[in-house]
């Protein structure tokens, strides 16, 4: 289990990481604690690794009135730790604070985890809820994409080559919002295998159910029937469809109720 | 026990351990910290297919050198287990693949570089053509006629069918009650902290191997690496230097072994072979594969009658050295009854060769299950007399007045009180309390209440085993006690420390008998060349043998001391007495470092028939009675289960257990934690899953689940101290109790919260989708939702 031989680059602006990035079959590395893994059991086999998890244009959060911002290169740790900007209830910390392990909230970043797409993990799923958007840098300069579209699929998002994604964007809800979020893992840290966010604010009524293997479901609406229905297509089993369903009424009633994050294992619901 | 120790380091002393200053320091070496001049780095190429015929194998074009193949490696033997008992059908497993693969992640060639990363690049290149069969991954599948066969010149897929016969029929007659149950426990991966791993070097000037290998028996690895390798013993040392872990893992000789003790004498530098973990759960040996289609029959009152079962053992593809592919399912059939007393008793089993890895005995061996099975049925009976199922225990356990007791299966239960060791855990999870919770619970969580009991042979000898026919039978259990010139104790055993604290259990036996201070007391383990031979550490047998050993060796050592001593003391030997690290005789005395200084720098002053022996004693130890300790132990566990998530917790978790005379309290409760902790991962969470082509399905530790410290509640022990009749102290094997339990009570528990629905989970572990579809197949609404409503 040791990785084939790469090239790693290791840029000290954005600009000579994307002149990197264009190098053939070169691939972003920020924290690595997806795709040091995947290059150790050589599932992943990049000529070129080019590190951008210290690049000063990825680090760094600021807020406006409507809006956070958060560097790509943030970690969980920090969001976890009240470093950085949050929003109404501190979401963004609860949610990091149940991600993985505290080892790998210290090394993982938020970009690095919206990238990698994992569909079991936190981000992809929490941050569509929210309606936030991604920062993109690349050779013809930056663009914004929304989430969820920007998630794809499984391990797939709608980057170009050469492109990275620079910052996060998430709108702040109303100080009268309502938010859940709950998952489902077999032990605290292990990857979900149920996860549901629901984000109510104003006219915003958004449902996403997440760690179904493909991109997270947005839902048309919050009722549990849409649910089911959405979950019909997720080539899941009836007892898994059963915990997504489980897990979406759970963050419903958290939502309804304003008690916020939660996670099934290890955590108590209505913390 | 008749002893008197003021010191507080001798028997019963809850003395920290010696070994964890390095350990917690990190100065501990482990193989994987040895560096040798000139070492290279293997890496091996394993097969990607579970059955097929292996027709060709092609090295890198230019690294013809540097890869080697089953006809490479000249003189070498397969490895072969057999066994003794009527019908065993042997294997041979190859060292490196040859004519056939038979199982994924089967060694079929081996890569050498000066890194292990340029040896994987090597690997990838190394072509492999394989014809795939069809594989058996099911156990009961391998049992039906015209199924693949894993071994082509054997006429089915059975290592071994043993059968114990009664007849039943008057008994079916009479019984009140009959339960049956088909329960099965998964395939799972023994995850020691430390994987295995070999440096191995050929000394010139000895012309041997001296192989470091991190295992838990290195004098039968020797054995048994001399005979594959084609070398005299004496040619072959085994070194264990710090062993991060055991459990039944490293009691194998390994294929990776032998190659590497091959490599270094034909190469002439050494070699090394650092374990991965997608090696470990992907490629080496598996265990507790179980199934049980169980059966028992009671009176009105929930008093057994007879247990029936059919017992079959998923053994993979290779009978394991030293402990064979037969040692799991025959155990079943002996050891099944439990500390229960019955009329009758039949069993039939089965143990299977498969496309999967061989299977070897994991912490408990097979009584991880056989608990489990035999507890499921006794719950069931409480269910059909409508008793609480410890009330049931009660009347069917052996009682102490009948200690020592034989039962069905001819064990002899040396000792013990097994209802109070019940009763007592019961009063600590307190049953009515829990009761009223569970009354109370009426949403989506539902409460459960499960209890366990069972008693564990250890440290049996010859007798035992000699009918097992293994390649192994323990005997005479032997130590070296000798003092240096400044009157330290040195204590070599042939057992091996790989975590037990044995450095200073041992240690404190020592101190019992010499006085000799703790901090002056050195044992040394872990190499065949300083060591007398043993069978090594498993079975729970080394408090019981080694430690019977080094008080044997340290009362003869003792005596030639006491020699010495009243010559100096000028008082007749029989006026003199070792004591406190001095000898003796009414108000004078001399420090044994006085007498060790008088034998070797002084012998001028011994008394003329002094012992030529000196200062320096091998003694061999074996218990009165060879049959074993039996250890004994009650678990309790109150658990909630999600009924809309399908999620178990373990709220609460109770022990009473009994492990005779304790030699060190303190590890032994390390012992017993770590050991739920493992049964707790039986229960709950480990399993490695095949899929129909046996492929392995959880190659990372990211897909094979283990409990952590999350996962592991407080465990509230409560000690009771039986001495067995039979051994130097009165102590008995208690190393593997931990992980029997668990299991059982734990499943027991999870059923008592579903019974009220109507559903059972009849396989482990039990998972969250488990229980979702236990309640589905009961017909339940999943989530206490109007029926249909969310299913559809």
């Amino acid at each position: 289990m040791k990785a084939a031989d790469f090239t790693l680059v290791r840029p000290t602006t954005l600009a000579d990481a994307l002149a990197a990035l264009r190098a053939p079959e070169a691939r972003v590395i920020a924290g690595g604690q997806s795709l040091a893994p995947m290059l150790n059991l050589r599932l992943a086999r990049p000529e070129t690794l080019v590190a951008v998890g210290t690049l000063p244009e990825l680090a760094g959060a600021s807020e406006t009135v409507e809006t956070i911002t958060l560097g790509a290169g943030t970690t969980h740790a920090a969001i976890a730790d009240g470093r950085t900007p949050d929003l109404p209830g501190g979401i963004l910390a609860r949610v990091a604070e149940g991600i993985a392990y505290r080892a790998i909230r210290n090394r993982g970043t938020i970009g690095g985890s919206l990238c990698h797409a994992d569909p079991a993990a936190d981000w992809p799923t929490v941050l569509s809820a929210l309606g936030a958007s991604v920062v993109v840098a690349g050779p013809a300069g930056t663009r914004t994409a929304a989430l969820p579209g920007f998630i794809a699929g499984a391990f797939r998002v709608a980057l170009d080559k050469g492109e990275l994604v620079q910052a996060v964007r998430i709108p702040k809800p109303s100080a009268g919002s309502r938010w859940g979020y709950y998952k489902a893992c077999r032990k605290p840290g292990e990857f979900a295998h149920a996860m549901a966010a629901v984000l109510i604010d104003g006219a915003v009524r958004r449902g996403v159910i997440g760690a179904v293997g493909g991109a997270p479901i947005l839902l048309p609406d919050l009722s549990e029937a849409t649910a089911r229905t959405a979950l019909e297509a997720s080539g899941l089993d009836p007892m898994g469809r059963q915990m997504q369903v489980v897990a979406f009424r759970r963050a419903l009633a958290m939502a309804g109720t304003g008690t916020g994050a939660g996670a099934g294992a290890g955590a108590e619901a209505g913390r | 026990m008749d002893v008197i120790e003021a010191t507080g380091s001798g028997v019963g002393r809850r003395v920290p351990r010696k070994e964890d200053d390095r350990y917690l320091r990190g100065k501990g070496v482990f193989v994987g910290d040895i560096r040798l001049a000139g070492m290279q780095e293997l890496a091996f190429v394993r097969s990607p297919v579970a059955h097929g015929i292996l027709r060709a194998v092609r090295k890198a074009p230019g690294a013809e050198h540097a890869v080697f193949t089953a006809a490479d490696l000249a003189g070498v033997s397969p490895i072969v287990a057999n066994s003794g008992l009527p019908g065993f059908k042997p294997s041979a497993q190859p060292a490196l693949a040859e004519g056939k693969v038979r199982h994924v992640g089967e060694a079929i060639a081996v890569c050498i570089a000066p890194t292990r990363a340029a040896a994987e690049d090597l690997a990838e290149q190394v072509e492999v053509e394989i014809e795939e069969r069809p594989a058996v991954t099911d156990m009961l599948d391998a049992r039906r006629p015209g199924a693949p066969r894993v071994h082509d010149h054997w006429t089915d897929n059975v290592f071994l069918e043993t059968r114990t016969e009664a007849d039943l029929s008057a008994i079916r007659a009479r019984a009140a009650v009959t339960v049956r149950r088909h329960l099965r426990t998964a395939r799972q991966c023994m995850s020691p902290m430390e994987g295995r791993g070999v440096v191995a070097e050929w000394d010139r000037r000895l012309e041997q191997l001296a192989l470091h290998t991190s295992t838990q028996m290195p004098h039968i690895v020797r054995t048994g690496l001399a005979g594959c390798l084609g070398l005299k013993e004496d040619q072959v040392r085994i070194i264990a230097p710090d062993v991060g872990g055991g459990f039944g893992y490293k009691g194998i000789l390994l294929p990776e072994e032998v190659v590497a003790g091959f490599l270094a004498r034909h190469l002439g530098h050494p070699v090394r072979w650092i374990e991965d973990r997608r090696e470990q759960l992907a490629g080496n040996a598996n265990c507790r594969e179980h199934d049980y289609d169980i059966t028992a029959y009671a009176d009105a009152d929930g008093r057994l009658l007879a247990v029936d079962c059919q017992a079959t053992v998923d053994s993979g593809a290779y009978s394991i050295y030293p402990f064979s592919a037969c040692l799991e399912a025959a155990q079943v059939g002996s050891i099944l009854p439990g500390p229960y007393m019955m009329e009758a008793f039949r069993c039939q089993t089965w143990s299977a060769a498969t496309n999967k890895p061989g299977i070897v005995p994991y912490r408990g061996v097979a009584r991880a299950g056989v608990c489990y099975a035999i507890e499921s049925i006794v719950d069931d009976i409480a269910a059909a007399v409508g008793q609480e199922p410890y009330e049931v225990r009660l009347r069917n356990l052996v009682p102490p007045e009948r200690m020592p007791f034989d039962n069905i299966t001819n064990k002899h239960f040396d000792s013990g009180d097994y209802p109070a060791c019940l009763r007592r855990v019961v009063a600590a999870i307190d049953v009515p309390s829990v009761r009223r919770r569970q009354a109370e619970a009426t949403g989506p969580v539902r409460i459960g209440l499960g209890v366990s009991i069972f008693c564990e042979q250890a440290a049996h000898g010859t007798s035992v085993y000699y009918g097992w026919g293994i390649p192994m039978v323990p005997g005479y259990e032997q130590a070296v006690a000798r003092l240096t010139p400044d009157g330290g104790l040195e204590v070599r055993v042939g057992i091996q420390s790989h975590g037990q604290g044995l450095e200073t259990t041992l240690a404190q036996v020592a101190h019992q008998v010499l006085g000799v201070d703790i901090e002056r007391i050195r044992v040394l383990h872990g190499d065949t060349g300083m060591t007398p031979y043993s069978t090594g550490t498993w079975g729970s047998r080394c408090m019981v043998m080694a430690g019977g050993a080094v008080a044997t060796a340290c009362k003869d050592l003792a005596e030639r001391i006491r020699r010495i001593g009243a010559h100096l003391l000028q008082v007749p030997p029989d006026q003199a007495l070792v004591q406190g690290g001095c000898v003796v005789s009414g108000q004078a005395s001399i420090p044994v470092a006085d007498v060790a200084r008088t034998w070797y720098l002084r012998p001028q002053e011994l008394p003329p028939d002094v012992s030529a022996g000196g200062l320096e004693v091998t003694s061999g130890y074996r218990t009165t009675r060879d049959t074993g300790t039996f250890s004994y132990a009650a678990h309790a566990a109150v658990v909630s289960v999600d009924t809309e998530m399908g999620e178990v917790r373990i709220l609460d978790y109770a022990i009473c257990e009994d492990g005779g005379v304790l030699v060190n309290p303190m590890i032994v409760d390390g012992q017993v934690i770590g050991g739920v902790a493992q049964g707790i991962g039986t229960a709950l969470y480990e399993e490695m899953p095949f899929d129909a082509n046996g492929q392995p399905l959880a190659t990372t530790l990211a897909d094979y689940m283990l409990p952590g410290a999350t996962e592991v509640p407080m465990l509230r022990i409560d000690h009771m101290e039986t001495p067995s009749p039979y051994t130097e102290f009165g102590q008995k094997g208690i190393g593997e109790g931990g992980a029997i339990g668990p299991p059982a009570a734990v499943a027991n528990a999870v059923n008592d919260a579903l019974r009220p629905l109507g559903a059972r989970v009849d396989r482990l572990p039990i998972t969250p989708h488990r229980v979702l579809e236990a309640l589905l197949a009961a017909k339940i609404p999943l989530g206490n939702a109007p029926v249909g409503n969310v299913l559809t």
